[in-house]
């Protein structure tokens, strides 16, 4: 399993990837996010969720810092991810731990097959 | 290009409309819109249904043509207008569209949705199911959304969580006065601040309610408006924009490029600024959305909105820039397709001193209807001729 973020010819990174990136820049290569930690941009807890979503719901907006992985272009990326716990604070640091169903496929209205349902959660580092 | 005129609007009761379905309420707004407008069903060319989803919520599909049938506008061009919680303002520019262009001289525009027979959590998937597959499968929801988006802004601006509760005392404390609003019901801010957790930070009173409701307008050019009748509003900008899809791509999470890019274009086609308007109805799908389009409409500075609303600048009453002055989708509540259409409708019997109990002075009206999380946004401007 992996959290894959796409790398546009023009050096911006996005998660997920998208046929084009910004500017119409094409995809050019991967970066696997799951290796990396992320700190918290901000946070919230779900309590009114979906059919097949956990109760209470963390959720996170998480930054990660890929500056290591090329030489020039974008050195950060976002993405939204579930985390395990309440307690944290915009700032922390956080990273993955693999979960086989972020939530129970073909319990909400979208077809289960047509999207992948594992993923990360996030726990404070 | 025709001058866009608005001769009649009409708007249901909104709330819980049990035994009563999509089409029983797209037919009861169309019906009224056509006795207000004086038209008869014959003379309608084009008729625009705005919904987002009636085949996911009940089963029922090809709205338009059933409403047509229904409503004795055969053989009126029909189309629906999906565009999630922006389809009736994008049902307004596809109306516009039409007699601007010259295809229509009479085009009646109908939203609506059925909601209530769902559950919460049913509803809430309906809604989420927009969101990209790796939002989906974390389980994020629009209300979701807003509390990251609060949270942000609150850290960022250094805003007072109370500014917020007082966004939503107001717009109920609006909502007092229209007859058709879900709740009818002040609250104080101490019952905005005290209630349930939904998506911390945000609580119960900071998000609207689930809504079955229908709400409708007639459009036609000016020259044809005047055979009808001499209070008519005009339609003198509108546009509509997108952001991303995903919302966390966005660079800066406080600010909604879809409704700067979207104001910037009615404000241009109308000659008119911020200053120029007199009440606007603004997206209060959640508290913090009305912060954050005052300030991308340029009411408010970027992180000051939250002042201004502190101050009593939007007040119906007091303010210099009321908003909401129907009670906002918070208190008259949130049948997707028929909101930003009920907006409209709003601004027009504003513009034209049909707004009862809640009549500000107005003579240039602005709205703005929010789909996804800002993911599309139209802006429409509207002028009183008399």
């Amino acid at each position: 399993m992996t959290m894959e973020a796409t790398r546009y010819e023009d050096g911006t990174i996005s998660y997920p990837g998208h046929p084009r990136g910004p500017g119409g820049a094409e995809p050019v290569a991967t970066i696997d996010l799951s290796e990396y930690t992320a700190e918290v941009v901000t946070w919230t807890t779900s309590t009114a969720t979906p059919p097949g979503v956990r109760e209470p719901n963390h959720l996170a907006i998480v930054e990660f810092d890929v500056s290591d992985a090329f030489a020039d272009g974008d050195d950060t990326v976002r993405a939204i991810v579930q985390l395990t716990t309440d307690d944290v604070e915009t700032g922390d640091g956080v990273r993955a731990v693999s979960e086989e169903e972020l939530r129970e496929p073909g319990a909400g209205i979208r077809e289960p097959d047509s999207q992948s349902w594992d993923g990360y959660r996030f726990e404070p580092v | 290009m025709e001058r866009v005129a608005i001769i009649g609007a009409s708007m249901t009761q909104f709330g819980q409309r049990e035994g009563e379905w999509v089409l029983d309420l797209l037919a009861e707004a169309g019906l009224e819109c056509l006795e207000d407008a004086d038209v008869d069903a014959a003379d309608v060319e084009h008729l625009y249904v705005s919904n987002m989803a009636s085949g996911e919520f009940e089963g029922q599909t090809g709205i338009p043509n059933a409403l047509a049938h229904d409503l004795d506008a055969i053989p009126a061009y029909t189309q629906r207008v999906d565009q999630t919680s922006s389809s009736g303002g994008a049902g307004i520019y596809a109306a516009w569209q039409s007699v601007a262009s010259g295809a229509s001289d009479m085009t009646l525009l109908v939203g609506g949705e059925k909601m209530t027979h769902r559950t919460t959590g049913e509803a809430t998937d309906v809604i989420a199911s927009l969101t990209h597959p790796a939002e989906y499968k974390t389980g994020v929801t629009l209300p979701s959304f807003a509390g990251l988006t609060a949270r942000h802004y609150l850290e960022k601006f250094d805003a007072p969580r109370e500014s917020l509760a007082k966004v939503a005392v107001k717009n109920h404390a609006n909502g007092v006065d229209n007859p058709n609003a879900q709740f009818q019901k002040e609250i104080d801010e101490e019952t905005a601040l005290e209630s349930p957790i939904v998506a911390d930070p945000l609580r119960l009173y900071d998000f609207c309610p689930i809504t079955d409701g229908s709400a409708a307008l007639m459009l036609c050019p000016e020259e044809v408006a005047q055979e009808y009748t001499d209070d008519y509003a005009i339609i003198s900008g509108i546009d509509g924009a997108t952001d991303t899809h995903v919302v966390h791509e966005r660079e800066d999470p406080t600010v909604m490029g879809g409704v700067v890019e979207s104001g910037k274009g009615a404000y241009e086609m109308s000659g008119r600024d911020p200053d120029d308007v007199d009440v606007a109805e603004l997206h209060d799908m959640f508290t913090i959305l009305e912060f954050l389009q005052m300030e991308g409409l340029g009411f408010a500075e970027q992180g000051e909105a939250w002042k201004l609303v502190e101050e009593g600048y939007t007040e119906r009453d007091t303010g210099e820039l009321p908003i909401n002055t129907s009670g906002g989708l918070k208190s008259k509540g949130h049948p997707l397709g028929a909101s930003g259409v009920a907006q409209g409708v709003e601004i027009y019997e504003q513009l034209v001193g049909e707004a009862g109990p809640r009549q500000v002075e107005a003579e240039v009206g602005l709205c703005c209807n929010v789909g996804g999380f800002g993911n599309c946004v139209i802006t429409t401007i509207m002028e009183a001729t008399q």
